[in-house]
């Protein structure tokens, strides 16, 4: 089976851990430049204001926002590990039972066309380099593509290919997913049924990741498709190639968000100008909500409705900030704090959908290739430790940095090394019960 | 082997250690974290480990089986004294990460101490370690078989299951200890936890009867105080 063009762009531009789509965050740091780094907080209809707000007390604005973006940085990190769990546990579990994601049966994507099936270990190698080759360089073409539909406001072409490529996971994968699934378990099924099944699935899918939809059920979306695609591509790449691909797409995609002229980086850019949320198709966001505490005195209130007004805020805010009971006042607190405070009812890190695919499918590989269970959840640990130490980076820098790199790099050297080398250990010291 | 027996032996290991995660890590992230981190330093010990193992084993002669056994031993050795290290490791990490904990917060208090660190890293080991020696048999008890056939032990998966319960209490139990003999600086305590847990490590007796192995593994734990 072929994927389509879409399919291949649908992942890639996924692969940057960015961390905003409000409206342009001028830090409390960067005065009169305009925010062109991506940073940390996600704060709806708060920038403006924070940053008025900001050059009135910056100090004060400084050091207690710090304090903040760290307090819950661990709080982040959760967010994320949650969902990148779900994921690779959802990918392990159809590897494991349903055969078909891990049977060869020779076909190939159009983008891996050299074939492995060689008499020498030099030819597989080199088949496999070429492979990767074609493929990153599909990749990179596919994104300038994008990049250069982005810059040019050409959005209904954007979102047309992207609401194409979903269709096609909405609905042809999960269709295929689910016959596979019931071949496994020797279900009985008929069409009328499985047609019901699918169209509801896909379609509240679509309204949610291209529309409006609850939080947690966009994110459950975006974490199903993620896997139906991790799926495919350890279905349909081949052995050495996908391992090689792991580690050419993790060094793309570190020179693609941090290299001044990268493509990623220039989407990240651009859409941080315009203020406008990048794709929610291509992101998963992990904003939580909270309701601010107790009332405050009225007229801080009042400072802040003129202070609102003041600004063009969109309508949302607005009334949130008005209803909301305010938060308590604190003696002698700056009005950017509080100001602060008051809007922060959004904040979240958003982490690229190609990021989920892709350690699902080095995961997912780890399960597919040998029974062992350790080499599986060595791999699992060690993405998850590259991703904590990627938060850690980010809370530090406060800019869109790659997801990849850390991750795939601990997942790949914790693979080849438990799989070589902790699994014979393991297994003799299994075989005379010694526990260490 | 049963279902039955697949549940059984997974609730053995792995039911205090996650009754323990529910109830006291899962809601706090910054445990959660830790946890993992200390997941992932056992980890590196074990991987560190095996490499040396490895290139012992292949630097031998491999027919013959006493010399086998013994660079297992050997290998079991030198892990347990990797871990050690790894876990004091950890615990200078976990310092630093305290001091900077509670050098951002508001009331210069850090969130966590360094004994709710001490126990989580513990369960952290714990865990990591008796995963990896449980999940295989785990996921072989699923599938068809019969357990001893060739006249091994008939018990061979539930004395794995009690002795990868005790090793993950025990793990538990050295982390307290262990961080809080080095916030003390009692290193005798240290030397202690290390060569307790060399004795669990290389209890193994020629005519294997697991379950007296399993026993003297219990009273050790039962001595430890926490």
């Amino acid at each position: 089976m072929n994927t389509s063009d879409s399919e291949e762009e649908f992942y890639n531009e996924r692969t940057a851990l960015v961390t905003t789509d409000s409206p342009t965050m001028a830090t409390y740091t960067q005065d009169s430049e305009l925010p062109g780094p991506v940073v940390t907080e996600n704060k709806t209809g708060a920038s403006a204001r924070l940053a008025r707000g900001a050059r009135e007390g910056e100090s004060a604005a400084d050091s207690e926002d710090e304090e903040l973006t760290l307090k819950y940085g661990a709080k982040h990190v959760i967010m994320l590990f949650v969902p990148v769990t779900l994921c690779m546990v959802v990918v392990v579990a159809t590897i494991k039972s349903v055969s078909f994601y891990t049977e060869k049966n020779g076909q190939q994507l159009i983008y891996t066309p050299f074939t492995e099936d060689t008499p020498s270990v030099g030819q597989r190698l080199l088949n496999s380099v070429l492979n990767t080759i074609i493929m990153i360089s599909v990749i990179v073409v596919m994104t300038i593509f994008l990049v250069v539909l982005y810059k040019y406001r050409c959005y209904k072409f954007i979102h047309g290919w992207l609401i194409l490529s979903s269709l096609m996971l909405l609905f042809w994968f999960s269709f295929m997913y689910l016959g596979e699934v019931f071949k496994t378990y020797n279900v009985a099924m008929d069409y009328p049924t499985l047609v019901m099944i699918i169209w509801n699935f896909g379609a509240v899918g679509m309204i949610c990741i291209h529309w409006k939809g609850p939080l947690q059920l966009q994110q459950a979306y975006l974490i199903v498709i993620s896997a139906l695609m991790a799926l495919v591509f350890i279905k349909y790449l081949p052995e050495w190639s996908a391992w090689v691909i792991l580690g050419a797409i993790s060094i793309y995609d570190l020179i693609a968000v941090l290299s001044p002229k990268g493509p990623l980086r220039m989407l990240v850019e651009t859409a941080q100008e315009r203020n406008e949320p990048i794709f929610p198709a291509l992101i998963y966001s992990s904003a939580m909500i909270w309701m601010v505490g107790m009332a405050r005195p009225s007229s801080e209130q009042r400072d802040q409705d003129t202070d609102e007004e003041a600004h063009q805020n969109n309508a949302e805010s607005l009334e949130r900030s008005q209803e909301e009971p305010e938060d308590q006042a604190f003696v002698g607190r700056s009005r950017a704090y509080s100001a602060e405070e008051e809007q922060e009812e959004e904040r979240g890190v958003k982490l690229g959908l190609g990021d989920f695919i892709f350690y699902s499918v080095l995961v997912g590989k780890a399960a597919a290739t040998g029974g062992d269970w350790n080499t599986t959840l060595a791999c699992f640990v060690a993405i998850l430790i590259g991703l904590c130490l990627t938060l850690l980076l980010l809370a530090i820098f406060k800019k869109a940095l790659p997801a990849l790199p850390i991750s795939i790099t601990f997942g790949l050297v914790f693979y080849f090394s438990t799989d070589n080398l902790v699994r014979p250990f393991m297994d003799s010291l299994a075989a005379h019960q010694f526990y260490i | 082997m049963t279902v039955a027996v697949f549940f059984g032996c997974a609730f053995i290991a792995f039911g205090p250690a996650l009754a323990l995660f529910i109830f006291t890590i899962a809601r706090d992230p910054l445990r959660v974290i830790i946890l993992i981190a200390g997941a992932f330093f056992w980890l590196l010990s074990l991987l560190l480990s095996s490499l040396v193992w490895f290139i012992a084993v292949k630097a031998s002669r491999q027919e013959e089986a006493t010399a086998q056994k013994g660079l297992l031993i050997f290998g079991v050795m030198f892990s347990v004294v990797l871990q050690e290290v790894f876990r004091f490791a950890y615990y200078r990490l976990l310092r630093k990460a305290n001091e900077g904990l509670a050098a951002i917060s508001e009331e210069n208090l850090s969130p966590i101490s360094i004994r709710q660190m001490a126990y989580v890293a513990g369960l952290g080991f714990g865990i990591m370690s008796g995963a990896f020696s449980m999940i295989n048999i785990l996921s072989d008890s699923l599938g068809p078989g019969t357990v001893g056939i060739f006249g091994d032990s008939q018990y061979y998966f539930i004395t794995s299951a009690f002795m990868t319960l005790a090793m993950t209490l025990l793990h538990t139990f050295w982390g307290v200890v262990f961080f809080d003999s080095c916030e003390r600086n009692r290193w005798w305590a240290v030397a202690v936890v290390l060569s307790l847990h060399l004795l669990v490590s290389g209890l193994v007796s020629p005519s294997p009867s697991h379950r007296s192995r399993a026993v003297r593994t219990h009273n050790t734990c039962a001595d430890k105080r926490p």
